[in-house]
């Protein structure tokens, strides 16, 4: 189980994947968006998504967990 | 002289439009969102109304929000800085309907320099050289390999009414350039609200050079030097400096007398800028766009002119006669340099939001700081992440530089991660303090 945690303060811009789906290392799950920037992030890991913890439009702080990859 | 002004805009602009405000004995307004609430700027201001919440689009980009505050606070003129709606034709005019004065040039002016393919072909029309491109928009991908046939590769990939770097690719060849696209127009889109998308020959060893003109309420337009702003990450400005160290005297008198010609091709007035892209090996230029606006980087042409540029701001758009002698060619005196600090880490460059802890601004002999934050304000994700301008100035470009290293290591910043450990490693780079460098130097300096 790998979770992906926000790096920073941000807006979610945008949701790419929905629980369930299969990713690979390196897809794009959420691009996030602070100080005028758009910032993805990646899974970093081959998995499924087991858990989405953001959806579009929410605020994210440092360290909030995104997403759970299992 | 209008007797008050409201200034359209937030952080360290908001605060250095104030200064010299006060000092003309203009009574300053100031707008906040909820994000800004505790920013000196606010408290600086002689009068401070609320707008609302942080997103720019409910309170800096809100032209009725703005309108409303100056009429509830009698201000006579607006200030839009740069950025938000300084480059807005439609802003402009309804300041100047309900009876404000507008401090920048007419929408006219505006409107035609702010869609980068009209600018080009009036910019070709009044004989200022431009790269090979697009006269027309660009409609789809197919269209863009039809067209950089024709161009030549690389091509340059960028949005027609865009700025700041933002949507801005450079393509290679024919699969890159139709992903370039579509990134692109998605955020045309979305960043500037249309999508019309131009291409042009892309220089990777270019330098960006820009001329600062002043268009005079009687109709002149003078040029004031020009700003290197070669020193970029992701297509935005890091670092400038004045005089420009890659380029000869005659090239520099060239791109003077091209950005008096573009000023008059539009009856430019007010402090405008003129960016081009210099092949340095070549001594040739052509001509990037028109920013029509208080541009971020204008404390170096204060540095080594003398020159209040947001005060022959307010004179210009008062109608009245500049500061300084207009007839006498302004010439600059030593050297000046502009560090950009953001709140970045700075190896990778990306966004540090974060509540500041500690903040001591260098200061001494040559030094200027221009900033939009102290101890305990905090740096929200809302805005650009700019906390302050670290301008050095020196009889020469080597004494700029040994200020600026100075105050670099002087300048304490605690909470957000700041770029100020890259401004130490520029500072002791090779290449840029040989001054022969380009676009291409913080990538070179990232390289793994």
């Amino acid at each position: 189980m790998a979770e992906v945690r926000a790096e920073m303060v941000a807006n979610v811009w945008k949701v790419l994947v929905s629980e369930g789906d299969h990713v690979d290392d390196g897809d794009t799950l959420v691009i996030l968006e602070s100080m005028k920037m758009e910032i993805p992030v990646l899974a970093e890991d081959v998995g499924t998504v087991t858990k989405l913890h953001v959806a579009e439009g929410d605020v994210v702080q440092e360290d909030d967990l995104i997403a759970e990859i299992g | 002289m209008f007797d008050s002004v409201l200034i359209a805009n937030r952080g360290e602009i908001a605060r250095r439009i104030i200064r010299t405000a006060r000092r003309m004995g203009i009574r300053s307004i100031a707008v906040y969102s909820d994000a800004d609430e505790g920013l000196p700027y606010v408290s600086e201001a002689d009068e401070a109304v609320h707008l609302g919440p942080s997103a720019p689009a409910q309170s800096y980009l809100d032209a009725a929000l703005l309108l409303d505050a100056a009429r509830k606070t009698g201000a006579a003129a607006v200030h839009p800085g740069y950025g938000f709606l300084a480059e807005s034709a439609r802003f402009a005019s309804a300041v100047s309907a309900a009876g404000l004065t507008w401090i920048g040039p007419s929408p006219d002016a505006i409107d035609r320099m702010g869609d980068k393919i009209r600018a080009r072909n009036l910019m070709a029309a009044a004989g200022v050289p431009v790269a090979p491109g697009s006269s027309s928009p660009v409609a789809d991908a197919d269209a863009a390999v039809a067209e950089a046939e024709r161009i030549g590769y690389p091509v340059m990939v960028k949005a027609a009414a865009g700025g700041g770097g933002i949507g801005m690719s450079a393509a290679y060849d024919d699969d890159e350039l139709r992903k370039a696209f579509d990134t692109a127009r998605t955020r045309a889109e979305r960043f500037f609200g249309s999508p019309e998308i131009l291409l042009e020959r892309y220089l990777s060893r270019a330098r960006h050079v820009e001329v600062q003109i002043l268009g005079l309420a009687d109709g002149r337009v003078l040029a004031l030097g020009e700003r290197d702003c070669s020193v970029q990450r992701r297509h935005q400005k890091v670092a400038e400096e004045t005089p420009s160290p890659g380029i000869s005297p005659e090239l520099r008198a060239e791109m003077l007398a091209a950005a008096v010609r573009a000023g008059e091709a539009v009856g430019y007035r007010g402090a405008g800028t003129v960016e081009c892209l210099v092949d340095a090996g070549e001594g040739t230029f052509v001509f990037l766009e028109m920013n029509t606006r208080l541009q971020v980087e204008h404390p170096v042409t204060e540095l080594v002119t003398g020159i209040d540029l947001v005060e022959q701001q307010f004179l210009i758009a008062a109608g009245e006669p500049v500061s300084f002698d207009p007839s006498a060619p302004v010439a600059p005196h030593g050297h000046a340099i502009e560090l950009r600090v953001y709140a970045e880490d700075p190896k990778r460059f990306l966004p540090s939001p974060g509540k500041i802890s500690v903040w001591e601004e260098p200061s001494g002999p040559g030094v200027r700081v221009d900033s939009g934050y102290a101890a305990g304000t905090t740096v929200t994700p809302f805005y650009d992440p700019l906390l302050a301008k670290l301008c050095t100035y020196g009889a020469t470009r080597e004494e700029a530089l040994e200020r600026a290293r100075l105050a670099v290591a002087a300048f304490r910043v605690e909470g957000p991660k700041t770029n100020l450990p890259f401004h130490a490693e520029l500072l002791g780079n090779a290449e840029f303090v040989s001054g022969d460098y380009d676009t291409g130097l913080v990538s070179r300096m990232r390289q793994p």
